[in-house]
């Protein structure tokens, strides 16, 4: 591999990287802050997605990016609404809702499975004029994406460190404390359920954009995706503040991205993409556990061995 | 300022594990009253404050506090003027959220999307030196970091942080070591008269009960078999208070944990 083809990699990695990390972040909030492991996440990525690129292609691109959010956050509203209200577990919810999101996608697309932005201007493409005759010319892609994530990194901290940050924190840190205090759980959860899905939709909205197309998969298998970026990302730096923690997030989508780009390099087929995703998010849960584990089960195989040279002397 | 007035509830109605854990308690008590409880194993001393604290509904009677009906009030809104602290250390504060984080928790001064001020940071160091375990040094650490009893401490100092009208301490510090014990019970009883709060205490500590507050309730099968204060409650020996159980409850007082000294 030349060093031309390791910097495209690198690029790739990046670009994706950065608008990834958006849904990592919105996990950030709902699964490491809320304690919710948000099963919606894929449809809702793909609601993103669809809304962004079918106001896009009226016309607004600018537009696209609020249209996704508020399309983001309704998805949350309902999945909140479902787990607070009517007494559905948060798992379940979160299925409930990303099954029903598909047949609002395809609604959304008109009922067709693909939206084809080509020719038509993104916010990319408005970015590439601005950013034309200046030293970053060509980079429109990466430079959207990461002022976008630099919004919602610094946009997190403040939030996380408002009075209603710290009760939505206590909400997933303690159950016990906020229901014997004034904090209304109810509340707490649904504010950040929505706060969280604004960003996976902004995200789906950037890589459809960044793809040129919006299609029905474009958010499968996304919540495992960002579960292994998040859980990479909380390893390297899941101490410190909430800056510190939200920046590791980036980082972790970006090395997932990386890792799986030079995979890709190195022929591995690109729908190995799922299985690896699958495999790092299982490794990361269960190695803690198993680390745990060890000194049972190194117990219980001394004792059988011990035994074993009984019996056999 | 609490009027609790014939209250009932029952658990698993219909069922075989139905359970009647309140029935027909009322109970009155005046502004800058501190009351003891103490009872036998399942009298309903912790469902009683359960009911008060908005837990569950009861199935009838009603609840006021400072004159005003809070009998269907939901547990949060309830939880603006009622303190409540549990025997378990770990259930008052949040382990992943620093001191500083917590403490501005249970402020909650200003608006949903404002910051911890310096202000506030002082008032919480200012607080926290009172109780002389050194945590103002260490506003920055989670609070997963402190023993238990400093847990309790400052759980203490959280739910006293806006004086409540009403303090509930649930055995609050039966799971510590008795050094410990002993200092969060002084913080408590210095904490409680600074701000003159109506406290309600369950102990299991028959010796405490009738050396702190001002007066001492007994509770039996989910009713108050003998309410003693003032002059009655003088002198009174933990013996003494064993008789009157039995003469108020028609039998021995029967809870395996319970201190006669």
């Amino acid at each position: 591999m030349d060093l031309t083809a390791l910097l495209a990699v690198g690029q790739t990695a990046l670009e994706l990287g950065l608008i990834c990390s958006l849904t990592v972040l919105a996990l950030f909030l709902s699964y490491s802050m809320l304690n919710v492991c948000d099963l919606s996440t894929d449809g809702c990525f793909t609601l993103g997605a669809a809304v962004g690129a079918v106001v896009a292609a009226a016309g607004h691109p600018l537009l696209s990016i609020p249209a996704a959010m508020i399309a983001g956050m309704c998805s949350g509203f309902v999945t909140a609404l479902l787990q607070t209200k009517l007494g559905i577990d948060s798992l379940l919810a979160g299925i409930i809702v990303n099954t029903g999101l598909y047949s609002v996608n395809v609604a959304v697309m008109s009922g067709s499975s693909l939206v084809n932005l080509n020719k038509k201007d993104t916010v990319f493409t408005l970015t590439k004029g601005l950013l034309a005759e200046t030293p970053l010319a060509g980079q429109q892609n990466t430079v959207v994406a990461a002022a976008a994530v630099l919004l919602t990194v610094g946009f997190l901290t403040l939030f996380l460190n408002t009075r209603l940050g710290l009760a939505i924190r206590a909400t997933g840190n303690n159950p016990d404390m906020v229901r014997s205090s004034s904090i209304n759980p109810v509340f707490t959860t649904i504010v950040g359920l929505c706060v969280a899905n604004a960003f996976t939709g902004l995200s789906g909205c950037l890589m459809a954009q960044s793809q040129k197309q919006a299609e029905i998969n474009i958010g499968s298998g996304m919540v495992t995706i960002a579960l292994a970026s998040l859980l990479i990302g909380g390893t390297l730096m899941g101490r410190g503040g909430i800056f510190t923690r939200a920046v590791g997030m980036v980082l972790g989508a970006f090395i997932f991205r990386l890792v799986y780009a030079v995979a890709l390099q190195m022929d591995m087929p690109a729908f190995m993409l799922k299985l690896v995703s699958s495999v790092i998010v299982a490794l990361a849960i269960a190695l803690p556990y198993l680390k745990q584990q060890w000194p049972t089960i190194y117990r219980r195989l001394s004792y059988r061995q011990a035994a074993a040279r009984k019996g056999g002397g | 300022m609490l009027n609790i007035s014939n209250i009932f509830k029952t658990f698993n109605p219909g069922t075989v594990n139905e359970k009647r854990a309140i029935s027909g308690l009322s109970l009155r008590l005046a502004p800058g009253d501190f009351v003891t409880i103490i009872g036998s194993n399942g009298a309903g001393k912790s469902t009683l404050f359960n009911a008060i604290c908005g837990d569950f509904l009861t199935d009838a009677g009603s609840i006021l506090l400072n004159g005003q009906d809070i009998t269907f009030m939901p547990a949060f809104q309830r939880a603006r003027r009622i303190g409540r602290l549990f025997q378990d250390p770990m259930r008052g504060s949040a382990p992943g959220m620093t001191i500083e984080e917590n403490l501005a928790l249970a402020a909650g001064s200003g608006g949903w999307l404002s910051h911890v001020s310096q202000g506030d940071k002082k008032r919480f160091r200012d607080r926290l030196a009172l109780l002389d375990m050194g945590l103002e040094d260490r506003m920055k650490q989670p609070v997963g970091l402190l023993s238990g009893g400093q847990r309790q401490a400052l759980t203490l100092l959280m739910s006293t942080m806006n004086p409540p009208s009403l303090l509930l301490l649930d055995e609050h510090t039966a799971a510590l070591d008795p050094g410990t014990a002993e200092k969060v019970l002084k913080l408590t009883r210095d904490i409680v008269a600074e701000h003159k709060i109506t406290t309600m205490m369950v102990t299991h500590n028959m010796q405490q009960a009738l050396e702190l507050g001002s007066r001492t309730l007994m509770m039996d099968s989910g009713s108050i078999v003998l309410d003693i204060s003032g002059k009655e409650r003088e002198g009174l020996s933990v013996q003494d208070l064993l008789e009157k159980f039995k003469a108020g409850a028609g039998k021995n007082l029967d809870n395996d944990r319970i201190l006669l000294s």
